[in-house]
């Protein structure tokens, strides 16, 4: 008899039109598409984004050149050289980030005693040259500058989980 | 002077002119197919599918024709030039054809032969030949693989489908196209001959290479198929042709089984619709559910593909064409002239 039954919802297609009413359904649900440039989904706080070279409220710079972000950066994508400033503080003089090197980990944030280097949540820093994507202490500071609102935010919400 | 006009010249015109009504709205279609194709497999995939080019997307077809057209068309240097350009050409030209013969109201066709199914059957058939000429021409491994797939995926089906025909010539008992639409006037073939009108739509879709049957483009298997050489207009006639295809094999459905132009029922609310949109809507219907079974189906394997067209549908088609014969016979329902 199980051939029989077999054969019926073969001859029949059953399991095809129960495929088909399947895909007929869920052609009348509600589309999940998150239309892009113009809505967005939410970041995390621990989003790791662009990175950015932070300031300390009256404008110092808060990286104290340790370099302990150049030493665990698995991708070995940061370079850094220092020196002493006039008024005898430690001081990068470079501080350049591949990004087409690095792999957003975040262990350099992780690693930075200062809160210095973190990664912001902005991803939309698509270039169209490689030699852009290069970024020196210049650059990383104007992020810095730029999405500073954003990153204290985010870290002050991440704080009690740390 | 003025029987040449009256011989020649006037009947040219009038047949450039009956040419470009068919090829015009044939080529809308074939374009808005290409949108609808990818509204239905997004909406059926929870998307929204095209919707930024113009309201709702609906210029996208134009802005996907204009980037084909303004793109360069790149001839492999192993390539066998000549036949490379002839392939999309025949495609194209191959699949408009056949709409000579296709009935769009009582009495309105380009070309009303009495032996339009074979026509059709035969331009179908040389379908193939684009494709085959295209994947050799092509010198390619792909190429020549989805080529080859190709031909023998059509030529199996053509046996199922050419089985199918002859059931609809014994109840119609015309090759005439539009006389097969006004045999259908008390009830569609769809109705008495149902299994036949599956076996027709399913062969179809493997004649179109289509979805489930679409091993002849193989995405995951061999790139693209009979055209992974091919881009910008080269490429477009392919596509252009495979489309209208699609909307050929629907029109046929339509008019073998769904009754053509004719209303589903003879009475007044339907009758108040004209013949040529009951069939533009028949066929959109037949085009939905190719789309729909896109959106549904994984792909055959191979050897699944030709089991079904060589161990079942043509001696089930085969046995239903002697029933469908023995019934008519015995009950006297044979179709006289």
């Amino acid at each position: 008899m199980a051939f029989l039954e077999r054969g019926a919802r073969s001859l029949l297609l059953s399991e095809l039109l129960s495929g088909l009413a399947l895909t007929l359904r869920y052609m009348f649900k509600r589309p999940v598409t998150v239309n892009y440039p113009f809505e967005r989904g939410p970041l995390s706080t621990r989003f790791r984004g662009e990175h950015a070279l932070r300031r300390y409220p009256n404008g110092e710079e808060r990286c104290i050149a340790c370099k302990l972000c150049e030493a665990i950066c698995p991708a070995l994508a940061i370079t850094i050289e220092a020196e002493p400033r006039e008024d005898g503080s430690r001081r990068t003089t470079r501080y350049d980030i591949d990004m087409t090197k690095c792999i957003y980990c975040g262990y350099c944030q992780e690693a930075c005693p200062v809160d210095a280097i973190v990664e912001g949540p902005n991803f939309e820093f698509a270039t169209e040259t490689h030699e852009e994507l290069l970024y020196d202490k210049e650059k990383l500071l104007a992020n810095g500058d730029r999405w500073e609102a954003e990153i204290a935010k985010n870290l002050a919400l991440d704080a009690p989980y740390r | 002077m003025a029987s040449f006009w009256t011989g020649y010249g006037w009947p040219t015109v009038v047949t450039v002119g009956e040419v470009l009504a068919v090829v015009v709205p044939l080529l809308l279609a074939i374009a808005y197919l290409t949108y609808a194709e990818r509204k239905v497999l997004a909406f059926s995939q929870l998307r929204k599918g095209p919707n930024v080019v113009g309201p709702f997307g609906l210029l996208q077809p134009f802005a996907d024709g204009l980037k084909l057209l303004v793109k360069e068309t790149v001839v492999p240097s192993e390539a066998n030039r000549v036949v490379f350009i002839i392939a999309p050409l025949l495609t194209f030209t191959l699949s408009l054809v056949a709409w000579a013969v296709i009935p769009f109201n009582a009495g309105v066709v380009v070309a009303n032969i009495n032996v339009g199914v074979l026509y059709i059957f035969a331009i179908s058939s040389l379908g193939v030949y684009g494709i085959i000429l295209a994947g050799w021409a092509s010198n390619s491994r792909y190429a020549f693989l989805g080529a080859l797939r190709s031909a023998a995926q059509m030529v199996s089906y053509e046996v199922a489908i050419g089985f199918v025909l002859v059931t609809v010539l014994l109840c119609a008992g015309s090759l005439n196209l539009s006389e097969i639409v006004e045999a259908q006037r008390h009830i569609w073939f769809a109705v008495p001959l149902l299994p036949m009108f599956v076996i027709f739509f399913i062969s179809g879709l493997a004649e179109t290479n289509r979805a489930p049957f679409d091993l002849v483009e193989g995405e995951s298997e061999i790139v693209a198929g009979y055209f992974v050489e091919y881009s910008a207009m080269a490429f477009a006639l392919f596509y252009l042709g495979e489309y209208g295809n699609m909307i050929l094999m629907s029109a046929m459905t339509s008019v073998l089984f769904l009754g053509g132009w004719l209303a589903p029922l003879g009475i007044v609310p339907f009758t108040w619709i004209p013949g040529p949109i009951w069939f533009a809507l028949k066929i959109g219907f037949v085009l939905f559910c190719f789309l729909w079974v896109r959106a549904t189906f994984p792909r055959f394997r191979y050897d699944q593909l030709m089991r079904l067209g060589w161990k079942v549908f043509l001696p089930f088609s085969l046995l239903w064409l002697v029933l469908t014969a023995g019934v008519l016979v015995a009950a006297g329902w044979l179709p006289v002239h």
